[in-house]
């Protein structure tokens, strides 16, 4: 089934994004087709309230978003917390059901009757969970875990074991010593491969990571993400990698979507995004990650306030509420991301960005950085010397 | 709060409408004819009829369930088959004499279990705590009414100190608290009464208290030379709240739950009252019984509820 | 019922995990290891165990036909001739018969409980997972339940019902679901929320498949706490019931009933009379020590 491709450990983020895995039988779309394309997608929860109970508002957790994931590539997916990112994770899984919206696996819509069969799309995409507490069951020895999933799917009780052996090896944790052991046996890192494993065990060609590595030491982080890269070439996988870290998405990804309040405010190539944001909110976030660094602490806050409350998101532009730039026009008009842009464009939800849009700032918009962002990223650091 | 209260207030009226539907079935859980459930034996006909049509046993039982309901909102419980009396009539009479052993024991319960719960407490792991948590152990595994039988033996058997049995002389009617001629008659099942409560009061005083003397602020106070009694104090205060609604909900169960106590002591109460009724087979008056008490214990949740979120508002609930 | 608060038993704290012998591990092994190491539950568990041999091997133990009535010797006192605990009001052998009542005794006490486990475990667990309209029905019926005191419950269904030990465990056996449905459920609904429920969801694990392996076993420990402390709760109805005349039949043997044909007799011989009581405290009281020493054992954070 899956292509054992052990080619050079060479850097595998390639400065293309399209990149093509090498002939997949489990490619059907073919190269041009997007793993996974995802159309206005929108989740809403309904909040409940008053005497009796009734919904009394909805919050926007995913309000319009839309993407595609290329074949072989990482995206990753960044925002504040609560912006609505792990809700879209659980979408993209379809664990949660969509208030509205597309999902589109390599040419199959998901989730509906002629779409692809849900059994085939639990196969084709896992999901690696962040909580190494609650992600696995403190009852079952981790083999059984990870055997849990090719079990469902028909596999015998002995082969879905020696397959979770072997895995367990694949992530680096000695079989015979890990697979009988019980979760709370184990270390968040330890955990957290198996997590990984317990994915891979349905040979997946899409996973999802969840702020997979957020609740990790660094040091461990680190490894863990080397492992994942490693996996990624080994298993011929596709990423979607969310997370908070911006650090950690630079290493990792080739593409990078920003999410702000339920919507897509930046998406572009990870090297464009981090010397050349665009968006206000982007901005903000890089160099609230640069104050991070004690040399180059700032006085002010980059961003001003709390994030508004998605229950009753700000009119016109969503960011308009903690943006410098605002002017009348954003608190009416709600910018959208460029239609037709190619996943190699670099393209923002702004409207200084949108010529028509009629923005006083447009064409003039004052350069992110004084100096460009060449410095890596610190896990990268650590990792290179792993 | 008050979106709370309203809340509790709407969530108690199909509960309510539950209780009475759980009510108007019982007379469908008696074996045989539920006709012959509602009537004396010596029933002449004309009854018979009057009956039927009153209950109207020819129509469809979700018609005949609202009739019932209808009647018992106006306060018609029907007739007992022993005495001929309107069941509405005997259950007030029998609540009230309830309401007096129930009253006093949760009092009894309360007072002395508070202490002894505080107590334990502050003696965490001292030989007072170690006697209040068996105490409370006991308390949930002694079958009560042997208990009453224990103490019926002690004190009227061997000591002759107080009566057995009965509502004095007077009966239901003669009785007054004010009386030792009439309390003496209460006080064996007050005692035996209280003892399941004092138990669990006993429990949730000692966790209230020890959690409220174990935070920090209690050392900081501690440290700034706050005297122990002091200290005490501000520990009881904090907990008394919680505990007085273990109290509240623990007078509904023994509102609820004095068949067994009253029939040990005969003391001519609800329970007492239900007693007779299954001993006659008599389900009119058992279901206007259980309806009435198990009302009662809905409302007391429900005020219990409701007063606990006045003095503390600070306690979200769902 | 029972949340009696005893010393915990030496720390066994995360940290003392890695002192375990390499096989203790599992949650239910550790949960053994503690309860082997408590000498309070250990004592007790062996009341029971005694009380049950008592109950099974009844007809080689017990001296004398618990049925079989004497008009001569009615109501003699401990030790009175070869009657090891004196007799009844029908002149019957008190030992036999309190050997004998252990039946119907922990029969009521134990066979509502597990009935309730498993229906109002299974309502729960369904409620709890499915959630939604289900959770709702489920749960809002089982509240008309908890709007009685239990006694009160028992006593209306199994004074409908007519008296009878089958009707007596069918009045418990409502008695106990909803407060085990509301268990299961509350359980439920956490276990159900966590992530390696949903990464279940997402091997594509069916309904009945995550409930089995997934769920059940994370739902079992309070659930199964829960049940351990309504045994006493249980035997104490049950003798109750029987004490009203609506649970076993005489001359059957059961301690409630005995309480309640010898109470006329407490005049002539108080003692033999709370006999049958003191049987029934003694079983419920180590009921009640075993759940709490169970609890605690299972209190255990992996
Ligand atoms: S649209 Fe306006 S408010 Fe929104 S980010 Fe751009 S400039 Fe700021």
């Amino acid at each position: 089934m899956v292509t054992k491709e052990k080619s050079a450990d060479t850097k595998a983020r390639a400065p293309s994004v399209e990149v093509v895995p090498p002939g997949d039988p489990r490619d059907r779309g073919g190269p041009a087709q997007p793993m996974f394309m995802v159309r206005d997608l929108k989740k809403h929860f309904p909040v409940r309230g008053g005497a009796l109970n009734r919904t009394v508002a909805k919050v926007l957790a995913v309000d319009g978003v839309s993407f595609e994931v290329v074949k072989g590539e990482t995206l990753g997916i960044v925002g504040e917390s609560g912006c609505g990112k792990s809700t879209l994770a659980r979408l993209l899984m379809h664990l949660i059901d969509i208030t509205d919206g597309e999902l589109i696996f390599d040419g199959e819509e998901v989730g509906v009757r002629n779409g692809i069969a849900m059994r085939d799309f639990r196969k084709a995409a896992q999901m690696v969970f962040q909580d190494s507490y609650s992600s696995l069951n403190p009852r079952l020895p981790v083999e059984d875990s990870i055997a849990y999933g090719p079990r469902v799917h028909g596999m015998s009780k002995k082969e879905a074991k020696n397959l979770a052996r072997e895995l367990l090896g694949k992530v680096g944790l000695r079989p015979e010593v890990f697979g009988p052991r019980y979760p709370h046996e184990l270390s968040g890192g330890q955990k957290q491969r198996v997590n990984i494993a317990r994915a891979l065990a349905m040979s997946p060609r899409l996973v999802i990571l969840d702020e997979a590595v957020s609740a990790l030491d660094k040091s461990v982080e680190a490894q863990v993400l080397n492992l994942l890269r490693h996996l990624k070439r080994h298993f011929n996988l596709t990423y979607v990698f969310i997370s908070h870290d911006l650090n950690v998405v630079q290493y990792i990804s080739d593409r990078v979507l920003v999410m702000y309040l339920g919507e897509v405010v930046e998406i572009g190539p990870v090297d464009e995004i981090y010397a050349k944001p665009k968006h206000p909110y982007t901005r903000a976030l890089l160099k609230s990650r640069l104050s991070m660094d004690p040399d180059e602490r700032m006085d002010e806050a980059p961003i001003t306030g709390d994030p508004p409350n998605p229950i009753n998101p700000p009119s016109g532009c969503r960011f308009h509420t903690r943006c410098q730039f605002a002017e009348t026009l954003c608190k009416t008009v709600a910018p959208k991301l460029p239609e037709g842009a190619r996943p190699s464009d670099h393209v923002t939800a702004c409207h200084m960005y949108n010529q028509t849009a009629g923005h006083s700032l447009f064409g003039k918009v004052p350069p992110a950085f004084e100096t460009p962002v060449a410095e890596p990223a610190s896990s990268a650091r650590v990792a290179a010397k792993a | 709060m008050l979106n709370y209260i309203l809340r509790r207030v709407a969530y108690a009226i199909p509960i309510s409408l539950g209780v009475t539907i759980f009510c108007f079935a019982l007379v469908y859980l008696a074996p045989g004819d539920p006709l012959t459930r509602l009537l004396p034996d010596d029933a002449t006909a004309e009854t018979i009829a009057l009956i039927k049509a009153a209950y109207g046993f020819d129509k469809p039982i979700p018609i005949q369930y609202l009739n019932w309901l209808g009647r018992a909102l106006t306060g018609d419980l029907g007739q007992s088959i022993q005495t001929n009396r309107a069941v509405a009539d005997e259950v007030l009479i029998a609540l009230g004499n309830t309401i007096i052993i129930s009253t006093a024991a949760v009092i009894l319960a309360f007072t002395l279990a508070f202490v002894m719960g505080t107590v334990a407490a502050y003696y965490n792991g001292g030989v007072a705590d170690r006697v209040a948590t068996s105490v409370s152990v006991l308390g949930v595994s002694i079958p009560n009414y042997w208990f009453g039988i224990v103490l019926i033996i002690i004190f009227a058997v061997n000591l002759r100190w107080l009566p057995a049995t009965g509502m004095g002389p007077g009966g239901s009617e003669g009785f007054s608290i004010w009386e030792w001629s009439s309390v003496k008659f209460a006080i064996l099942p007050v005692l035996t009464m209280a003892m399941v409560p004092i138990g669990i009061i006993m429990r949730s005083t000692r966790s209230a208290v020890s959690e409220v003397l174990s935070q920090d602020f209690v050392q900081t106070l501690r440290a700034k030379g706050m005297g122990e009694a002091a200290v005490l104090r501000h520990a009881v205060r904090n907990a008394l709240p919680g505990v007085l609604a273990v109290m509240g909900l623990q007078f509904g169960y023994l509102m609820g739950g004095s068949i067994l106590i009253e029939t040990i002591f005969t003391w001519p109460g609800t329970g007492s009252l239900l007693n007779q009724a299954i001993l006659n087979r008599d389900i009119p008056v058992l279901q206007g019984t259980i309806l009435v008490l198990a009302l009662i214990f809905v409302m007391t949740n429900l005020a219990v509820d409701i007063l606990q979120t006045a003095v503390d508002p600070r306690i979200k609930r769902g | 019922m029972s949340n009696a608060t005893t010393s915990v038993p030496s720390g066994l704290d995360a940290g003392g995990l890695d002192q375990l012998s390499p096989d203790v591990r599992s949650y239910w092994q550790m949960v053994g290891f503690r309860l082997r190491h408590d000498p309070v539950t250990l004592f007790f568990g062996a009341v029971i165990l005694f009380v049950i041999l008592a109950a099974i091997f009844a007809p080689l133990i017990a001296p004398k036909d618990p049925t079989l009535t004497s008009m001569i010797d009615r109501l003699k006192p401990i030790g009175y001739k070869d009657y090891l605990l004196g007799t009844d009001e029908l002149g019957r052998d008190m030992t036999s018969r309190l050997i004998w009542g252990a039946r119907s005794s922990l029969l009521m006490g134990l066979m509502p409980v597990v009935f309730a486990l498993l229906i109002g475990g299974a309502l729960g667990v369904i409620a709890g997972y499915v959630g939604g309209k289900t959770n709702m029905v489920i749960m809002r019926i089982m509240d008309v339940f908890y709007a009685f005191p239990s006694i009160l419950l028992a006593v209306a269904i199994s004074g409908a019902m007519g008296g009878g030990m089958l009707n007596g465990l069918i009045s418990l056996t409502i008695v106990f679901i909803p407060p085990m449905c509301r268990i299961a459920e509350t359980a439920t609904t956490q276990v159900r929320g966590l992530d390696f429920v949903e990464a279940a969801r997402a091997t594509g694990g069916g309904t009945g498949s995550i409930i089995v392996t997934h769920i059940l076993g994370n739902v079992l420990a309070p659930v199964f706490v829960y049940a351990s402390g309504m045994v006493s709760v249980s035997i104490l109805l049950a003798s109750g019931l029987s004490f009203l005349g609506l649970g076993v039949a005489p001359p059957t043997p059961d301690w409630g009933l005995m309480l309640s044909t010898l109470r006329q007799a407490i005049y002539m011989n108080p003692i033999v009379c709370a006999l049958p009581g003191v049987a029934i405290l003694i079983t419920s009281l180590s009921f009640n020590m075993v759940s709490d020493g169970l609890r605690q054992a299972m209190d255990v954070k992996l």
